[in-house]
């Protein structure tokens, strides 16, 4: 084995990144961003709504929360599902005590199969945004490029149809896109994702037909990430909402509005022993003044008018 | 393939010459960010692959990508506040595609090493030829960038050959932060010249504390403290090195970077601590007991 003679040529070493979809941008030298009513902090809760089918293939790769054993797996597809019959509406009790609606991204097939829990959504004034077909359909590249064209316009017209909302966000199941994805999306006439974590705050993506926005949607301030991935427990996860929000809040004070994204999943926060610490985290958030809890269009539309 | 790397003798902690710091320090203190460029879609070597998901791994890039758009200025007013410099473990095509960042850390008088070209670029199995080029454009794209000599090395995401130390050590350079064995500097056993083992630590390392061992950052605040505590102790009778590798990517997260701040001003706020760069105690070490101890270590057996 050797490594071929052009491995030490760089066809892209210059001034910026790698590739063309966004440009090199360093966050605390960019004009400070007012948020309506002079918030300080935009707060974007983005509880998701899955769904893993019993016969999932993972593939390329098994997504966060994919079901485990051998067929049939009943012990995770049941887990997982758990939070659309009950965590989720824990989660809604819980956002509506402190006056936040919710940007959801929801599974198509959960908008098809629980059409009624989408209307809970729709109902409190929550924004639907797209979240793939369910989470046994990966973006990626190997996908042929009509095949991901199809899933994305049908899992967007079951959203569309059920929720009657435009959906302008997307956030690709388990984050993965392919080097189409973001093309595909906004010509389906998405406006922003929510699968890139390299910002605090929003930026604009070129794609071929138009320009879109990345929002910044933490990975890491993510009840799975801390809660199953990293196995810490309950206070260790509000200490850590706590902790990102009051460094972000300080910051406000001379750097302009930020964002403050907080990632959900029912099936995860909304069990009986774990949904207090996100409560007490809400509590601590909403207890300042100039937080202000947008959508994600919401917030989107405030950041693109600036 | 050898079965000992053979690249340093035994010398038993407690029988070595001592060390003595500048000013009597007990520990010789530094902070290694790794500032990275990790490409979307690099070119495959043949037995490391470089993302875990197939290109475009838009998660593990962007995550990257945050250290130097975000994490990196949070992270340097940390630095500042305790009055430390950094020295910058550098994948050193960050000198053409985000000049600023290189800007800033040398204009607070910051060390610039090298980590390589690109982080998503494998030293395993490079002909001794690519290993040369690859270490001379580390030289060459940090003495044009920021007029310093590279005195210091870090593999990219640590892959090596066999051939990596003696051939850096034959090109110029000084020390290197690949070798965990020790909590003091050690002599490295190379073709020829003089190489020093700077402590470097993948134990306080950000990258393993967060990304594999899954710490919550007030966790990691309490094991950088009792770390140095023992350290600082041992210090009073033969001085010893403290490093905390980190990626502004990972520390550099508001919900992580108060609780490392917190850590670092306990840190600085001891006396006894000499706040270096890696050059700096490489230098001092070659300087004073490079030698001693060389000449202190025992050969070591053939293993049955």
């Amino acid at each position: 084995m050797s490594v071929p003679p052009d491995y030490l040529k760089y066809a892209h070493r210059r001034y910026g990144m790698d590739h063309d979809r966004y440009g090199w941008s360093i966050l605390p030298r960019r004009k400070p961003v007012n948020w309506p009513g002079g918030a300080r902090i935009a707060l974007w809760v983005v509880p998701a709504l899955e769904w893993f089918p019993l016969d999932m293939k993972g593939k390329p790769f098994k997504p966060p929360g994919a079901l485990v054993t051998s067929y049939p797996d009943l012990r995770h597809y049941t887990l997982r599902d758990y939070g659309n019959r009950v965590g989720i509406f824990r989660v809604m009790e819980a956002l509506d005590r402190s006056g936040i609606r919710a940007s959801v991204a929801v599974n198509a097939a959960v908008a098809a199969r629980y059409p009624s829990l989408v209307n809970a959504c729709v109902a409190r004034g929550w924004e639907v945004i797209g979240n793939g077909l369910d989470m046994d359909h990966l973006h990626y590249e190997g996908l042929p490029k009509h095949e991901e064209t199809k899933l994305i316009e049908e899992s967007l017209a079951i959203l569309r149809r059920v929720s009657g909302q435009k959906v302008r966000g997307w956030l690709s199941p388990a984050r993965s896109e392919s080097f189409s994805t973001l093309d595909l999306v906004a010509a389906a006439g998405i406006d922003y994702v929510c699968d890139w974590v390299n910002d605090d705050m929003p930026y604009a993506m070129r794609t071929e037909s138009r320009t879109i926005h990345s929002l910044p949607l933490s990975n890491d301030i993510d009840d799975y990430t801390i809660l199953v991935q990293n196995r810490h427990s309950e206070d260790a996860y509000a200490q850590q909402v706590c902790d990102q929000f009051d460094v972000l809040y300080k910051e406000s004070e001379t750097q302009g509005g930020r964002v403050m994204a907080l990632s959900l999943h029912p099936w995860v926060i909304g069990q009986p022993y774990r949904i207090g610490s996100l409560e007490r985290a809400l509590t601590h958030i909403m207890g300042h003044r100039d937080v202000w809890a947008a959508t994600g269009s919401e917030l989107l539309d405030a950041f693109a008018q600036q | 393939m050898k079965r000992d790397p053979g690249l340093y003798d035994y010398l038993p902690y407690d029988r070595r010459p001592k060390i003595r710091w500048p000013d009597g320090a007990h520990v010789a203190f530094w902070l290694a960010p790794n500032i990275e460029f990790y490409e979307l879609d690099p070119p495959k070597n043949p037995v490391r692959g470089s993302w875990p998901r197939p290109a475009p791994d838009v998660l593990g890039y962007s995550y990257r990508d945050y250290g130097n758009r975000a994490g990196f200025w949070r992270m340097v007013e940390t630095f500042d506040r305790c009055g430390m410099r950094g020295s910058v473990s550098l994948n050193v095509a960050m000198c053409q595609h985000h000049p600023e960042v290189i800007e800033a850390c040398a204009k607070r008088g910051w060390e610039f090493y090298s980590h390589g070209t690109y982080n998503t670029r494998y030293l395993f199995e490079m002909s001794e030829e690519q290993e040369r080029a690859l270490i001379q454009d580390s030289i060459d794209t940090i003495k044009q960038h920021t007029g310093q000599k590279l005195d210091g090395w870090l593999a990219p995401a640590l892959t090596y050959t066999e051939r990596t130390l003696d051939l850096i050590t034959e090109m110029g350079l000084t020390y290197c932060c690949d070798l965990f064995h020790d909590d003091q500097p050690c002599p490295v056993k190379t073709a020829r010249g003089r190489l020093v083992s700077v402590p470097y630590s993948l134990e306080m390392n950000d990258a393993i504390v967060f990304s594999a061992n899954a710490l919550s950052p007030r966790a990691y605040g309490d094991i950088i403290k009792r770390q140095f505590d023992r350290l600082y102790e041992e210090g009073a009778e033969s001085g010893t090195v403290m490093c905390i590798p980190l990626h502004p990517y990972l520390v550099g997260q508001p919900y992580r970077i108060a609780a490392f701040e917190e850590a670092l001003a306990y840190i600085t706020g001891h006396d006894k601590v000499w706040r270096a760069t890696g050059r700096e105690i490489a230098a001092h070490f070659l300087t004073h007991d490079f030698d001693a101890f060389a000449k202190a270590s025992e050969p070591v057996g053939a293993a049955p």
